[in-house]
């Protein structure tokens, strides 16, 4: 007898990503919340995960500078930020120049169509 | 379970560190086989555990095997990255002391330096599909990005990190097989070429070709070798993550469970232990494994390293080959932390040599601080 699949959890948020919404998943067993997406939570190992969507608030954790030629477009910011929810997303800080991204300066979120699909990207709020 | 003291070290080998035009990393990783074996008293035939990963085969003890005409009765690959020639040993030590087999070749090479962007790479090969779209430079990025907290939480500077470049440089110079012997001041590392901030190009290590090899046996065989054995007194490996987005927190690595597993097992403490060698992919390294391995309380490795802290006549001697910033980097350093170790066990080390050591540590770093890998060695009078 077949054996229904779940769905991608990847597709999934690509999905949701695509209709403006940036969703996470958090775990039915013991509440924490999971990014990146996946079938089983990483923390208890349960597997009643659903999805919710973000508050978009967020902080920077860690952040760095890839100091590419200017040739090649120039140098731009690379950091970590930690969502409200306790999840940390990997991005970008747009708006300031690259160096003047600070750990602990408060971003929130943006979807941005980029090489032509969203893109979770952060601005200073 | 402990296999402490069960096998021993009996021969190292080295082969085209620094630049090897001409030659494959086959090519190089059987000449350090063969300097290997030779040194023991042994030879290919002689092998019948064969431990090999490497950046240009994804089935490396295969084409190893194969080039070396060894066919073996056991053979391991694990590809954690830098640090799985340090994981090697672990499987190598437990195969020989249940008897498997008799004798261990732990192999590895690269021309990555020779061949230049032709390398198995992950970021091609297994994109990381929520961290690739922010053009991250692996593995540069993801230690930039651990810095960075390091430098947050623990006000860890700039000079720091370039102390541990500096040091490693003086090491060099002791090192007639070191590719960077030049004098390098603190100044010069901070002021060169940026590459992801914090770090310089200085702060990185260096793009070589290079192979080395290690042999193993079981301790009452290695007393029959040629050279003196230098024994494996405990290993312990771990991984908590591969991306750096998921290490919870960026200034603790899982080394801080590798050391005192391996610790544990050699019934040494991180005061006991006379050469640190530290996988240092980046200044950052030494530093974050002088911590984790307990050779200094967290946040206060930037310190320890200061001012020549690990360079020689220093506090403690670190990365006494000149380490991956100074003497060889070839894609994987794991492999010439282990034959650094048990060359200054043997006093084989001239100018760097470290006096009267009898402990050394082997600290192997894979992937992005994903795998840590920790080995102690002693001398005769250690078991
Ligand atoms: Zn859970």
């Amino acid at each position: 007898m077949p054996h229904p699949l779940p769905e991608g959890p990847d597709e999934r948020y690509a999905a949701y990503l695509a209709e403006g919404r940036i969703c996470i998943q958090q775990c039915g067993d013991c509440q924490r919340h999971v990014f990146y997406p996946r079938l089983f939570c990483p923390h208890c190992h349960g597997s009643s995960l659903t999805w919710r969507e973000v508050s978009g608030k967020g902080t920077v954790y860690a952040t760095t500078v890839i100091r590419q030629r200017p040739d090649k477009g120039g140098p731009y910011n690379l950091c970590l930020v930690d969502m409200e929810e306790g999840v940390r997303f990997p991005g970008r800080v747009e708006g300031p120049a690259p160096e003047d991204v600070k750990i602990g300066m408060a971003v929130a979120a943006r979807i941005k169509q980029e090489d032509g699909n969203p893109l979770v990207v952060f601005d200073p709020s | 379970m402990s296999f402490r003291g069960k096998v021993a070290a009996v021969g190292v080998g080295l082969a085209g560190i620094g630049e090897a035009p001409g030659l494959s990393h086959l090519d190089l990783t059987a000449m350090a086989a063969k300097q290997a074996l030779d040194e023991a008293g042994l030879s290919f035939s002689d092998v019948d555990g064969l431990f090999a990963a490497n950046l240009q085969n994804i089935f490396a003890p295969l084409n190893v095997g194969e080039y070396l005409g060894i066919r073996p009765k056991l053979s391991e690959g694990t590809q954690i990255g830098g640090s799985s020639p340090v994981a090697h040993l672990i499987w190598a030590a437990l195969a020989l002391d249940a008897g498997l087999i008799d004798t261990a070749l732990i192999c590895y090479g690269s021309t990555q330096r020779s061949v230049a962007g032709k390398l198995l790479s992950p970021s091609t090969s297994e994109p990381l599909i929520y961290e690739m779209p922010y053009g991250p430079r692996y593995p540069i990025s993801s230690y930039a990005l651990s810095t960075s907290r390091h430098m947050y939480e623990y006000g860890t500077t700039r000079e720091q990190l370039a102390d541990v470049a500096v040091a490693a440089r003086q090491w060099a110079a002791l090192n007639p097989d070191a590719f960077m012997r030049g004098p390098l001041t603190r100044d010069e590392v901070i002021d060169a070429r940026m590459i992801c901030d914090p770090f310089t190009v200085r702060d990185c290590c260096l793009v070589t070709d290079g192979a080395g090899a290690v042999v193993l046996t079981r301790s009452d065989r290695a007393r029959d070798c040629n050279r003196e054995p230098v024994y494996l007194l405990g290993a312990a490996m771990a991984h908590w993550h591969r991306q750096i987005s998921q290490l919870p927190d960026l200034t603790q690595t899982c080394a801080s469970e590798t050391g005192p597993r391996a610790f544990e097992m050699a019934g040494l403490k991180p005061a006991e232990i006379d050469v640190l060698e530290l996988y240092d992919a980046f200044s950052i390294n030494p530093i974050m494994f002088l911590e984790d391995l307990g050779f200094c309380a967290k946040g206060e490795g930037g310190p320890f390293v200061e001012n020549g802290g690990i360079a020689p006549g220093g506090r403690l001697p670190v990365n006494t080959n000149g380490g991956g910033l100074s003497c060889v980097h070839p894609g994987m350093y794991g492999i010439f932390t282990v034959i650094e170790a048990i060359q200054q066990l043997r006093g084989d080390c001239g100018d760097r040599q470290v006096a009267d050591a009898k402990t050394a540590i082997s600290h192997g770093n894979g992937g992005h601080f994903s795998s840590q890998v920790t080995a102690i060695w002693g001398v005769q009078e250690t078991l």
